[in-house]
Formats: structure tokens, C-alpha cells, sequence
């Protein structure tokens, strides 16, 4: 396996490589020389501006986006302002920070999306230099004015600037600087000849690093690692500072002996780098300085470009492309001459079980031996997934799997979720695709991200494959997909609406997540209201419909598919609406056809807007709910007689209008009462008002207004059974016993005079109930003895009935003491038995 | 005790669960607004709220006081305040005004509203036009379900039935959606969904569009079949007077919550005493469902028992007393408090309820029920409101007249309203505006007697061109057809035969025999036939809206016959106490369990006082 190893190139304890990524497919006629280039890292895209300084209208700089493989995405003339700096955004969007300040933002496919501006004074000051920064925040950027001070915006789809404060000492374009990101804080760090200052916020402090002396020149160029945990000064005398960025230590010192200042100074390491290096770029020399103090030296040949990335830096050129990195320790275990590792005997062994040889057998015991052989295996996988060639990658996984035959107890996931990504990730280096990813670059980004990033490039076919491969919930995988799909198909403008329709629907289909009204309301921002209404008619959900339905002004149907979804405060919400775009006609006559809708109103007017309430029963013509609205609103007209009766009167008139005489007559009657008990309160202050009729009657007697109590009676047909009740109780709890007997004797009692016994009873009186007693029906006659506890007269009466049920009654009643009476009940019944 | 039902019943889910959820989001809610604060609770969120979290854990999460919603203006000197309040726009208008009070007094608070069980957007409207929408938080607590007893959970919302049936607002009807989907996803898949009604067709749709919104998981179901049915299907069994011993004491002392205020006629002492009506009492578990005619032999047996197990430590010796003390004693003094309990309420119950005019009552309800001496009947329910025994108690004999006679005759229809306007007051007229649109107390159309009516039943049941209808809703005005239901379900047994209280032979037994309660009689038919087959023209009487669904995995969970037992059923509206103790019968006899979920727990005063028209 000597040719794996060939270029390797030793720095320190490490090894560097150079991996060819691409030929690159583009074909630039003048290299790249004379252009902004700007290449997002995990593999993003590149963009070209061409001679940015160019501004006559004749002739107009071309902007070029490419592919990472170099293939053209799209271009167009730059038609704006001069531009100082072109950079990516996380989500794929290139940014153009122009000469006045303005940022201009474009997606991949060169469509205009927005801008902002960084301030009014940069338009007088102009930028001198800007830098795109990514933080955990989102993608921000800084810039440096013409009046060298420094403004900033951390996430730019929140935009907040911050005008930094002023460089002491600070009278031209500062010798270099670099945006830091630390403790959740943006600062900038930046050089004045030998000083260096750290400006956050708030405040601009001097530094010095340990190791960095005035002496050694002024520093003319810094970079920050992608992480921002390291950082890298370099000198006018050459000499190279490698630390942390916070700025405690120092790593090393390199004097590089170049006395000018590289093109691009770029940070290369891994997570766990053995020998965190930084590669520097200048005209002619790529060098690799490393923290042992080697360097390895590289000779070009053409101008490139260095893109750091989490795990190394990709060098782009006019012909191709590589990535530079340190030789995962894995790989360099397996691969490096004569390793007696784990994983390059298993992988020996494998080669020899191919050939048919037994050393396989040797091999294999060796490892087994040292017991490494799950080990070895676990290196193998590791070590496929680092790699990039293909057949490396095979030759590694078959042995890792050779490996595993001999294990018993080995979990197969590592080797089954190394052999799905690598599946995946090959196919999306793929050079049409141009997405050079390494594999621990795809487990930072995550799937989620590569899937965007696919659906970004439009690769939908291949991002839908990859959620079906890996078989990522449709929620998360497909169904996004699709629905970034739909919304790009709906902007197609060569096609009919008709089409596109047909089209959604056929892919789309019923995919769970997928929501046709997101759809429709891309369609309706592209001014496709058509197609708009054409895709809602697809969505399931019926509430879904109705915000769009709503902003397209489909108000009508808004409401009607709102109340299909029985979602109340959708309804609500369209009702609303509707009250405030439509005069009131039409929207009553709305809600008249949605009685969900009309119902939910009323509730809503019942507690707010009682006057709503009714105007909306006169428009309907319903007489009745008129009616009762006016008789619960004069109930809260309980202190003005006067408007209490006008309401009850159109009340009354309501119920005419409605045919129901009944509610008419019994609204009238109240009237009548109401006037009455006016009448007595203003004369005897008797405190009527608003009582019900027996309570009237009953008020009135009690205070002994018998006549006008009487006259009630008469007048409101009060039924005779009710009135003797009446009185019969009023006068019994007054104890006006004379009263209570005339009264008994004035007619014939339509109540009995049972009740007369009871009633007595009741007030205590048993005297007085005895009276009556004589005078009650023969039926009620043992009742009543039995009411007074006159258990003698009870036993006559049954006994003169020859009723065996009342004998019993009063038998049980019988004291045991009585045997008298007992014996003479017994006696009766044992003789009305046999009858 | 005297039934002891199959023994194979299987054993129910546990509902905790339900509470410690709530009780998790609260806390969850209440740290989402760090530091010190005051809150204010709902007057009828104050019961339910205490069995989720009680006040030691709401002040370990910084509540400093509490305080009950009382419209009027706060005394808070609190910087933050929080509100737990039900989605009604009458409390955030006050929320509103006492926001404002602070605003134009210069005080600056935080404010927050946690809805519960959800946010309505009339609500936040109301914040908006106030202009406050910014300066108050909101929040929903998803507090959908409490378990009130093992196989009792209540939505608490009485509401829910004026609302929906009267007012036709179905804003609740999601709610019931939400609540459903909850015990689903917890305790389901169920595999069969039966239901009968307009609501619950609604709430199962709303059920149905969350289902399909959320992701599944496939779970072990520990719920069967689950049957929703509406309030309105069946007015007849609220609106008896209930004589099993938990419906009777919720008759007349109000159960809240699971909870009763004992007063002090059944203490027999100066103060009230609250006591929790569930199955951890051991007394009450065993009478619950007994008629009340039981419960008294019954409890002086279990007194007599008692006094066993108390005699039992004479002659022990030291040890045996030991182990009596530290075991028994503690049991023993717990049962023996539950036990006075009980005889007092017994006592306090006879009292009032053996008296001549409860039975008179009781035999009237049974006369309107079997449908003889309805003239009888009509004379009683007359001097009943002549003599102002109560207000509630005659709209609900004049309803049961009304339902069971398929209204009445316009001569008494309008005799017997005039006399209780003069009673009462004519406000009533609204409420007899409401008992009208529900179809509770309607007049008979003229010419219609009820033996015609009877003959042409089944053609009249779609004929909604009688009368105009203004909106959707008067069309629940329906004409009830419960004898002919009645003649069709066997609801009423034959009365010349003795029935034996004690040993109960059907659900009737909670009526005293009279009458099996139409409710539980649909769901034991359906139960038995598996689906609707059979029951069309009943349901035809009911005005249709039955449904039945197979659940996603209706077939492979047949398997397990044990969840397959356990049927939850729904009533949207409320249920009673008796018809709990119905259900519980029938699954003794039948070898289910029923979980009963319900809006709320009502009953006939409960029922009429919801329509009462004075309120709004």
C-alpha cells in the first residue's frame, strides 16, 4: 500500500496530505486573477466577481456563482454599486457588501432577495475593507470605514449594528485584522503596525501576547483558526506567532524567513489535531508551518484560493481543486509504513484471505492475540470514512468486515451507519453535485443541513433519495423536500397554472407535513392568485385555508371553510375581519348564511356589544329573539320605571309581530304589575317593585293590604287554589287565627281543608287545626286526625270507612302502651278482611 | 357487597397520570415567569386546581399569595402578577381594567394569563382592542382532564352544556377534541369509537384531525372502545329525581369537585366538615350505587361490624394490643369517622326526603314516566307551583311532563306557564324561550294527540319544513318521541311485578325500578350488537348523527381481551351520578369497566339552572 502514503508529508509527529478533489469543469479565462472570489466552506459554492472596480456602464463586472466542482450555477452583470467583499451566508446566500455600506443579498441562483444598508455615515465614508464572519449566531459582518472605525452585525437576519468604539492612534487602514467570536461575544481584533487591540463592545484594550514583542516587526497579517480557538500573527520580519486566541499563550514561533506578506494565511487542523498547522499562500509557495516548528513547502503554479474548512483547507485553482489536511491519526495508523496497528494487520489479513492465502490465518491470530481484534475492526470503519477515494473506502470496509466474522459480540451500527453516509457522501461529491464533504464536515453539519443545502441547490430528486436511504421520518425528510419543491415549481412562469397544479398534486399527493395553503400563498406572493386558489383546493385541512383565503380576499369563502374546520376561533378570526372590511349589511347577511358563524357572533355581542345583538335579530326579522332581547334588557333598566315599561312594550310588540300571544299577554300582565307596584310604593312605600306576582300578593298581605291583594287577584286571574293557599299561609304564620276562620267559612274552600289542618299544624297551632278537622273530606279524614295526633279520631274514621291500608297507617302510629286501641283497630281490620 | 358481578373485570388505567401531567405544566408555566408573583384563580378553577397542585407546591415555585378572581380591583403589591383563568372574555375585560387601573395609576407589573384549557382567540381580541395585547403575556395550561375518581374524569366545564346546546357556540367542541386525543395518546388506540349526537360527531371529527396532524406511536392500548354521546339524546335521566346514594347526596348537598361540605345537621356539630366522595373511602365505595332504601341497613350492619372489630381487643394480651394499635386501631378510628359521616348524611337525607310530598314526587315522575294519570300528574305539578315549593324543582317536573308526553297540550301548556310567571316572575319567560329551543318544554301542535302522533312517528322524524327555522339550531328543537323510545328499548319495566331493590336485576334499580335510563340502555345495545345494526329506528327517533369508527388497529388488538373491556364513555353535556352508577352495573354484569368522561358532573337542578334566561 505504499502509493496510499505517497503524499503524505511529514510535519512533527503528523502527516500532511493532499487529496485531489476536482478538475475543476469551469473554464476561466483569466485564472483568478483580478476577482473577488468568495467560497463558502463545507463544500458551499464559489463566487466570482470579476474586476470589481470596474463601474462604467459599458462594460459591467460579471458576477459568476459556480458549483464547487466549477460547475456555473448562474451569471449576470453586477449592475450595483462597487463591491468590497463577497461572502456566503450559513443558509447558501451570497452576500455583497458594497462600497457605500448597502449589502446586497442574492440566493444561490442569483435572484435578488433583500438588502440592508450598515449605516448612514458609511455612505460618506465609504468601507474600506469588510470581512463575513459565521458565529453561533448566524452569519454577520464587519467592516472597517474610511474613517477607520469599525461597525458590526452578528446575525444579519436580525440585524443589529454596532459601531465600535474608536482606535486610539489609529490614522490610516489598520495593518490587518480579524473577527473574533468568544464568551458569546463579537470582538474585533485588529493590528497598528507592532500594537494590537482588542475592540469589543464597549471598549478598545491593548494587547500584547506573550511572545510577541515590539521587536519583531508589526504585524501584517493575522488569522483566527474556524473554530476561533487559535490564532496566527504574522510579521513584517517574517516571523510566524501561533496561539490561542484568547490570547494567554503562546504556542510557537516560526520565523518563515519571507519577508513579504502572504497572500492568505489560513488555519489547517482537525478536532483533535495532532499538529495544528497554519498554511500560508503567496504568489509562488504554499507552506505549511507547524506548531513543531517544521514546515513542509508546496511550489504552485497558478494563483488559487485558500477556503478553510473544520478539518483542513481546500485549495481551489483555475484547473482543480485539493484539500489539504492532517492525515487522521486512524488513517495514519493503518496506512503508515510498516504499522503493526490493529486495524493495517486486519487489513493485510483481508488482502491475504483474498488471495487465498493463509496468512490471512497468521494475521488474524496475531491480532487475536493481543485480543484487538474489535479494535482493528473499529479502526478499519474509522479509517474508510476519513478517506476519499473509493476504493480505499472498500478495501477498508471489506476488511473491517472480513473482521467482524470472527467477533461475536460486535455491534454492527458503526459499520452500518459508516457504509449509509458514505454512500451518501460520495454521491453528493459527485461532481455534478460539487459537494466535496469529508465525512467529520457531514457530522458537524448534520444530515438536516445537507439535505437544505441540497434543496437549496434545487437537487431535489437526489436530496429526496438520500431521506428514502436513510429513511429519515417524512416529517423531516421527504415531505420538506417536496414542500421546497412545490413552492419553486409554483414560481415557474412558462408554465400554466393548470400545469403546475396537476404537477403539485401528483407529487405531492398526500405526503403527511406537506401543506398545500404553504404552497398557495408562494403561488399567491408570486401574483399567481389562481394558481393559488387551484392549490388550496388540494389542502385537506379546512382551517388551513383560510389566512390565505383571507389575504386574498376571499372572504366568503374564508368564512365557509373556517366553519367546515369547526375551529371556533378561526371563525372568529374571519368574523372579525369580515365586520371590519364589509359595511354592515352585507356582513350580517354574511353570517345569516353561516349560523356557526352567526351563533359564535351573538355569543361575542351577548357580552360586548348588546346593541349589535339587536340589529341583528331585526335584520333577520326574528321577533321573538326581539322580543326576549327587550325583555332581558329591561331588566337592566331595573331603576327607571319608565324606560323599563317602553322596553317592555316593544317587547310586547315583538311578540304580537311573532304570533305569540301568550309571552305578549304575560309581558302586559307585567306591565299592569309593574304599574300597580309603582302605585302602592309611591303611596304606602310598601318596596314592591319588581316582585312576582305571588310575591306581591304575598308582600301585601303580610303587611295586611288585604283589599289591594284581593284586587290582584281578581284583576290578574290569579287561580283560587293559588290565592287560598296564599292566604291561608300568610294568615296562619301572622296567627291571626279569627281572620283565618272567616276566611275558611267565606266559600267553600277550592284547596280542601286538609290543608287548612296541616298549615296549622305547621304554625303550632294545634287548637286552631282542630277546628277544621270536622270540616274535611271523608277521604282526607284519617290524614287529618293524624295530623292533630289524635289517634282516636283517626281510628274512628278508618274504622267507619272500612278502609284496611288507613288502619294500618294509624296502627303504626299506635304507641304499644294503647293496646285499647289497638285491639279495637285489629279487630276492625280482621272484619274488613273479610268483606 | 350484595351484587358482586363477574370477577374476571379488568383492572383500569391508571389516571394519575393525568394530574401529574397538568401538575408538570403548570410548574413548567409558572417558571416561565421567574421570580416572586401573586396569582389570581378562578372561583371555579379553585377546586380542580387544589387537586392538581396544592398550595405548598405553588408557592415553591414563587407564588407568593393567592388570590380568588373577584372582579373587583386588585390590592396586589406584587410586581408580577398571573391570572389563572378560564378562556371567557368577561374575565379578561377585568384583567383589561385592572391593567389599565395600574397603567393610569403609574405602577408598572408584569402581567400573565394562563388560559386553561386553551386560549380563545376572542380573548387575545379583547387584549388587542384594549391596546394590552403587548403588555400582558398569555399562555394556555392544557389542563384538559381530572380524574375525579378512578373510573370518573371531568372536563369541568359546566359551561359546556348552555354554551353548546343553547347557544350553539361550539367553541368547546375542539376543547372536547384536545381532551379526547389526550386519553388517546396516552391510553389508546382505541379500536372502536361509537358515538350518537352532533357534538360528539364534531368532537370526534376535531379528535380525528389531530390524530392525523400529530405523528402516531404504536403502544400497547389499555383502552377499548370509547362512546361519546350528547346531552341532548337524552334529557329524561338528568332530569329524575336521583335516589342511588351518590346521586341523592349530590342532589342536596352539591358534590364540587369530588368533594362535599357536610354541614352541620350531618356532623352534628357547629362545623362543616369536607370530605372527599371517592373510592379511597372505603365507607362510601360500598354504598355509592346502593338505592338509598339499602344504605341505612347497610351502614348499621357495617356499625355492628365496627364494634366487632373495636370488642376484639378485650381480652388480648400486650402484644396482640401492640400489633392492634399499630395495624388496626388507625383503620379502624378512620372508618369508624367515615362511618358517622355517612349515618349523618342518611339522617339529614331521610329527613328531608321520607316525607309524604318526595314520595308523592317520586310517584309523580314515575306516573309521567310510565305514561298513566297524567291528568294526576298535571293537578300535582300545578299546586307543586302554586305553592312555590321551589323554583327549579317545578321547571323540572313541567319539562319531564313536556319530554315524556312529547309536549303539552296548549290549554295546560299555557295554564301552567301563566302560573309560574305569576310565581316566579315574569322573567321566566326567557327561560321558557330556552326550554323551548332545547325542546325540553314545548306545546303539542294542535290536532296531534298522542296516540296519532305515535302512528306517524317514523314520518315525521325528518320533516324539518314544520316551522321555519331561523338557524340551525332551533332545529334541535325536536319533538321527543320518548314513549315510543321507551316501547322500543324496553326502558320502563312492567310495573305489576315486584322489584327486589336490593337484588338488582337491570340498571332500572337506580330509578327504584321505574326506569332504565335511556343513556346507558343506548350504550349496553350498542355494546352488545357491536355497532348501530338493529337500533335504526331508535336512532331515527333520536334524530340520527350516530356513527361508529374502527380505530387505526381495531383488528390485531382483539387479541387482548383485557383492554378490550375497558370502554370509555363520553358524555358531552354532563352526566349523572345515577347514570354512572348505571354503567357501573352494567359493567358487573357484563364484565366491562366503564371510564366515564364527562363535561361535568351535573344534575336536574344543575341541568335547569343552566337555562334559567335572566342569566347571560
Amino acid at each position: 500500500m505504499a502509493f496510499i502514503t505517497a503524499n503524505w508529508n511529514p510535519l512533527g509527529e503528523a502527516f500532511y496530505r493532499k487529496t485531489d478533489l476536482y478538475e475543476m469543469s469551469w473554464n476561466l479565462q483569466d485564472g483568478l486573477r483580478d476577482s473577488l472570489v468568495a467560497a463558502a466552506p463545507y463544500g458551499g459554492p464559489i463566487a466570482f466577481l470579476r474586476e470589481p472596480h470596474r463601474c462604467s456602464p459599458s462594460s459591467r463586472p460579471l458576477l459568476e456563482i459556480y458549483s464547487s466542482s466549477g460547475v456555473q450555477i448562474t451569471s449576470f452583470p453586477w449592475k450595483s454599486g462597487p463591491v468590497v467583499q463577497l461572502g456566503w451566508t450559513v443558509s447558501d446566500e451570497l452576500l455583497c457588501v458594497q462600497k457605500d455600506g448597502t449589502v446586497l443579498i442574492y440566493d444561490l441562483f442569483g435572484s435578488f432577495k433583500r438588502h440592508f444598508s450598515l449605516g448612514q455615515e458609511v455612505v460618506q465614508t465609504q468601507v474600506l475593507e469588510a470581512k463575513v464572519f459565521h458565529s453561533p449566531y448566524g452569519t454577520g459582518v464587519a467592516i472597517v470605514t474610511g474613517s477607520y472605525r469599525f461597525t458590526l452585525a452578528t446575525n444579519i437576519d436580525d440585524l443589529k449594528l454596532r459601531r465600535l468604539p474608536e482606535v486610539p492612534g489609529l490614522h490610516g487602514k489598520p495593518s490587518s485584522w480579524v473577527v473574533l467570536t468568544q464568551d458569546r461575544q463579537t470582538k474585533v481584533l485588529l493590528s497598528n503596525g507592532p500594537e494590537l487591540y482588542i475592540l469589543d463592545n464597549t471598549s478598545c484594550t491593548a494587547v500584547c501576547p506573550p511572545g510577541v514583542s515590539p521587536l519583531s516587526g508589526s504585524i501584517v497579517h493575522m488569522s483566527v483558526s474556524f473554530s476561533y480557538k487559535y490564532l496566527a500573527l504574522f510579521t513584517d520580519t517574517g516571523h510566524l506567532w501561533l496561539g490561542p486566541s484568547h490570547l494567554q499563550d503562546e504556542l510557537i514561533k516560526v520565523d518563515t524567513k519571507k519577508m513579504t506578506t502572504p497572500k492568505q494565511m489560513v488555519w489547517c487542523r482537525r478536532p483533535q489535531s495532532q499538529q495544528p498547522s497554519v498554511v500560508l499562500l503567496w504568489d509562488r509557495l504554499l507552506l505549511v508551518a507547524g506548531v513543531c516548528r517544521d514546515t513542509v513547502q508546496f511550489p504552485i503554479e497558478e494563483p488559487c484560493v485558500l477556503v478553510g474548512e473544520l478539518d483542513g483547507v481546500r485549495i481551489i485553482s483555475s484547473t482543480n481543486q485539493e484539500l489539504l489536511q492532517e492525515v487522521p491519526l486512524v488513517c495514519q495508523e493503518i496506512f503508515k509504513i510498516a504499522s503493526m496497528a490493529p486495524g493495517a494487520l486486519l487489513l493485510e489479513a483481508h488482502r491475504e484471505y483474498e488471495k487465498c492465502s493463509q496468512k490471512a490465518d497468521e494475521y488474524l491470530r496475531e491480532i487475536k492475540e493481543q485480543s484487538m481484534l474489535g479494535e482493528s475492526v473499529r479502526q478499519c470503519v474509522e479509517a474508510a470514512a476519513h478517506e476519499y477515494d473509493t476504493n480505499t473506502q472498500k478495501s477498508l470496509l471489506r476488511a473491517a468486515s472480513f473482521g467482524k466474522c470472527f467477533l461475536t459480540d460486535y455491534s454492527p451500527d458503526q459499520f452500518v451507519s459508516t457504509c449509509r453516509e458514505l454512500r451518501v457522501l460520495n454521491a453528493v461529491r459527485e461532481a455534478g453535485v460539487g459537494l466535496p464533504l469529508t465525512h467529520t464536515q457531514f457530522k458537524q453539519m448534520t444530515l438536516q443541513v445537507l439535505i437544505d443545502r441540497l434543496v437549496y441547490r434545487r437537487l431535489y430528486p437526489l436530496a429526496i433519495e438520500i431521506c428514502r436511504y436513510l429513511k429519515i421520518p417524512d416529517y423531516q425528510g421527504v415531505s420538506r423536500v417536496l414542500k421546497h419543491w412545490a413552492s419553486c415549481k409554483v414560481q415557474q412562469k412558462d408554465l400554466s397554472d393548470e400545469a403546475i397544479a396537476r404537477a403539485v398534486c401528483v407529487k405531492v399527493g398526500d405526503s403527511p407535513g406537506v401543506s398545500y395553503s404553504h404552497i398557495a400563498a408562494k403561488a399567491y406572493e408570486c401574483g399567481r392568485p389562481e394558481l393559488a386558489i387551484k392549490l388550496l383546493d388540494f389542502e385537506a385541512r379546512s382551517g388551513e385555508q383560510v389566512p390565505l383565503l383571507l389575504k386574498m380576499k376571499r372572504s366568503q369563502l374564508a368564512l365557509s371553510k373556517a366553519v367546515e374546520s369547526g375551529d371556533t376561533d378561526l371563525v372568529y378570526t374571519v368574523v372579525s375581519y369580515l365586520k371590519s372590511e364589509m359595511n354592515r349589511g352585507d356582513f350580517f347577511m354574511t353570517l345569516r348564511n353561516q349560523p356557526v358563524a352567526l351563533s359564535l357572533y351573538r355569543q361575542f355581542c351577548k357580552l360586548q356589544e348588546q346593541e349589535t345583538l339587536k340589529d341583528l335579530y331585526n335584520q333577520d326579522d326574528d321577533h321573538q329573539e326581539l322580543a326576549n332581547y327587550y325583555v332581558t334588557a329591561s331588566y337592566r333598566e331595573k331603576q327607571r320605571l319608565e324606560s323599563r315599561l317602553s322596553l317592555l312594550q316593544s317587547a310586547v310588540d315583538e311578540y304580537n309581530k311573532a304570533k305569540n300571544e301568550f309571552a305578549a299577554k304575560a309581558t302586559e300582565d307585567e306591565m299592569r304589575l309593574l304599574r300597580f307596584q309603582r302605585k302602592l310604593d309611591d303611596e304606602k312605600g310598601a318596596g314592591l317593585l319588581g316582585l312576582s306576582l305571588q310575591a306581591t300578593m304575598e308582600a301585601l298581605l303580610a303587611l295586611g293590604l288585604h283589599k289591594q291583594a284581593e284586587q290582584l287577584y281578581r284583576d290578574f286571574r290569579v287561580p283560587d287554589k293559588r290565592y287560598w293557599w296564599l292566604k291561608l299561609k300568610s294568615l296562619a304564620e301572622k296567627e291571626e287565627w279569627e281572620e283565618l276562620e272567616k276566611f275558611s267559612k267565606s266559600k267553600k274552600s277550592p284547596i280542601g281543608y286538609l290543608a287548612f289542618v296541616e298549615v296549622c299544624i305547621k304554625c303550632n297551632n294545634k287548637y286552631e287545626a282542630k277546628k277544621y278537622v270536622s270540616k274535611v273530606t271523608p277521604e282526607q279524614k284519617v290524614k287529618a286526625h293524624l295530623a292533630v295526633s289524635d289517634l282516636e279520631g283517626a281510628a274512628d274514621a278508618a274504622i267507619e270507612r272500612r278502609n284496611e291500608s288507613e288502619m294500618v297507617v294509624v296502627l303504626s302510629r299506635c304507641p304499644a302502651s294503647d293496646r285499647l286501641l289497638i285491639e279495637r283497630l285489629n279487630r276492625a281490620r280482621a272484619t274488613a278482611a273479610k268483606k | 357487597m350484595a351484587h358482586s358481578g363477574r370477577r374476571d373485570s379488568p383492572e383500569l388505567p391508571d389516571f394519575s397520570l393525568l394530574k401529574r401531567l397538568a401538575r408538570d405544566q403548570l410548574i413548567y408555566l409558572l417558571e416561565q415567569l421567574p421570580g416572586k408573583k401573586d396569582l389570581f384563580i378562578e372561583a371555579d378553577l379553585m377546586s380542580p386546581l387544589d387537586r392538581i397542585a396544592n398550595v405548598s407546591t405553588l408557592k415553591q415555585h414563587e407564588v407568593d399569595k393567592l388570590y380568588k378572581v373577584e372582579y373587583k380591583p386588585i390590592i396586589s403589591t406584587s410586581d408580577q402578577v398571573c391570572f389563572l383563568i378560564r378562556p371567557r372574555i368577561q374575565t379578561v375585560k377585568w384583567i383589561c381594567d385592572v391593567a389599565n387601573a395600574d397603567k393610569a395609576a403609574g405602577k408598572f407589573r408584569r402581567y400573565k394569563i394562563i388560559f386553561t384549557p386553551q386560549k380563545f382567540y376572542a380573548c387575545e381580541a379583547v387584549l388587542e382592542e384594549q391596546g394590552l395585547f403587548g403588555d400582558v403575556t398569555t399562555d394556555e395550561w392544557a389542563f384538559y382532564l381530572l380524574p375525579l375518581d378512578d373510573d370518573i374524569i371531568s372536563l369541568e366545564l359546566p359551561e359546556f352544556f348552555r354554551d353548546n346546546f343553547l347557544a350553539g357556540d361550539q367553541r368547546w367542541v375542539r376543547t372536547v377534541g384536545s381532551a379526547l386525543h389526550l386519553l388517546h395518546s396516552i391510553y389508546g388506540p382505541f379500536s372502536k369509537i361509537y358515538g350518537i349526537g352532533r357534538c360528539a360527531k364534531m368532537a370526534y371529527e376535531s379528535w380525528k384531525e389531530q390524530v392525523e396532524e400529530g405523528d402516531t406511536k404504536a403502544r400497547q392500548a389499555e383502552i377499548g372502545n370509547a362512546f361519546l354521546i350528547d346531552r341532548d339524546v337524552d334529557y329524561i335521566t338528568p332530569l329524575c329525581s336521583q335516589v342511588v346514594y351518590e346521586g341523592l347526596v349530590d342532589d342536596i348537598f352539591r358534590i364540587k369537585c369530588g368533594c362535599v361540605e357536610f354541614g352541620h345537621d350531618v356532623t352534628s356539630s357547629d362545623k362543616s366538615v369536607k370530605v372527599m366522595l371517592n373510592s379511597q373511602d372505603k365507607v362510601f365505595s360500598e354504598i355509592r350505587n346502593e338505592h338509598f332504601s339499602n344504605v341505612f341497613s347497610f351502614l348499621s350492619q357495617k356499625a355492628r361490624n365496627l364494634q366487632t372489630a373495636y370488642d376484639k381487643r378485650r381480652g388480648m394480651d400486650i402484644k396482640q394490643m401492640k400489633t392492634f394499635v399499630s395495624e388496626e386501631l388507625k383503620g379502624l378510628k378512620q372508618e369508624h369517622r367515615l362511618l358517622s359521616l355517612h349515618i349523618g348524611a342518611c339522617e339529614s337525607i331521610m329527613k328531608k326526603k321520607t316525607k309524604q310530598d318526595f314520595q308523592e314526587l317520586l310517584k309523580t315522575e314515575h306516573s309521567l314516566l310510565e305514561g298513566f294519570e297524567i291528568r294526576e300528574c298535571i293537578s300535582f305539578i300545578e299546586e307543586h307551583i302554586n305553592r312555590q315549593v321551589s323554583m327549579i324543582e317545578s321547571l323540572r317536573l313541567l319539562c319531564l311532563l313536556s319530554i315524556t308526553e312529547n309536549g303539552l297540550l296548549p290549554k295546560d301548556f299555557r295554564a301552567l306557564k301563566a302560573q309560574y310567571l305569576q310565581s316566579y316572575g315574569v322573567d321566566h319567560l326567557l327561560t321558557f324561550a330556552n326550554l323551548r329551543q332545547l325542546g325540553l318544554l314545548v306545546e303539542q301542535q294542535p290536532g296531534e294527540t298522542l296516540t296519532v302522533m305515535e302512528s306517524k312517528v317514523g314520518k315525521l322524524v325528518n320533516d324539518k319544513t314544520a316551522g321555519k327555522l331561523t338557524d340551525a339550531f332551533s332545529s334541535l328543537a325536536k319533538k321527543s318521541h320518548f314513549r315510543a323510545l321507551s316501547r322500543k328499548l324496553n326502558l320502563v319495566p312492567k310495573s305489576d311485578e315486584e322489584y327486589d331493590l336490593r337484588v338488582p336485576r337491570d340498571m332500572a334499580y337506580i330509578f327504584s325500578g321505574a326506569y332504565i335510563p335511556l343513556s346507558c340502555k343506548l350504550i349496553e345495545q350498542v355494546l352488545e350488537r357491536d355497532s348501530w345494526t338493529g337500533l335504526e329506528e331508535v336512532t331515527k327517533l333520536l334524530n340520527g348523527h350516530e356513527f361508529a369508527f374502527t380505530g387505526s388497529n381495531g383488528a390485531d388488538l382483539r387479541a387482548k381481551s383485557d383492554a378490550q373491556r375497558i370502554i370509555l364513555v363520553m358524555f358531552l353535556g354532563g352526566c349523572t351520578f345515577s347514570e354512572i352508577s348505571a354503567l357501573r352495573f352494567l359493567g358487573r354484569e357484563r364484565g366491562y369497566k366503564f371510564i366515564v368522561v364527562t363535561t361535568a358532573i351535573t344534575n336536574s337542578s344543575r341541568l335547569i339552572e343552566a337555562l334559567l334566561g335572566n342569566k347571560v
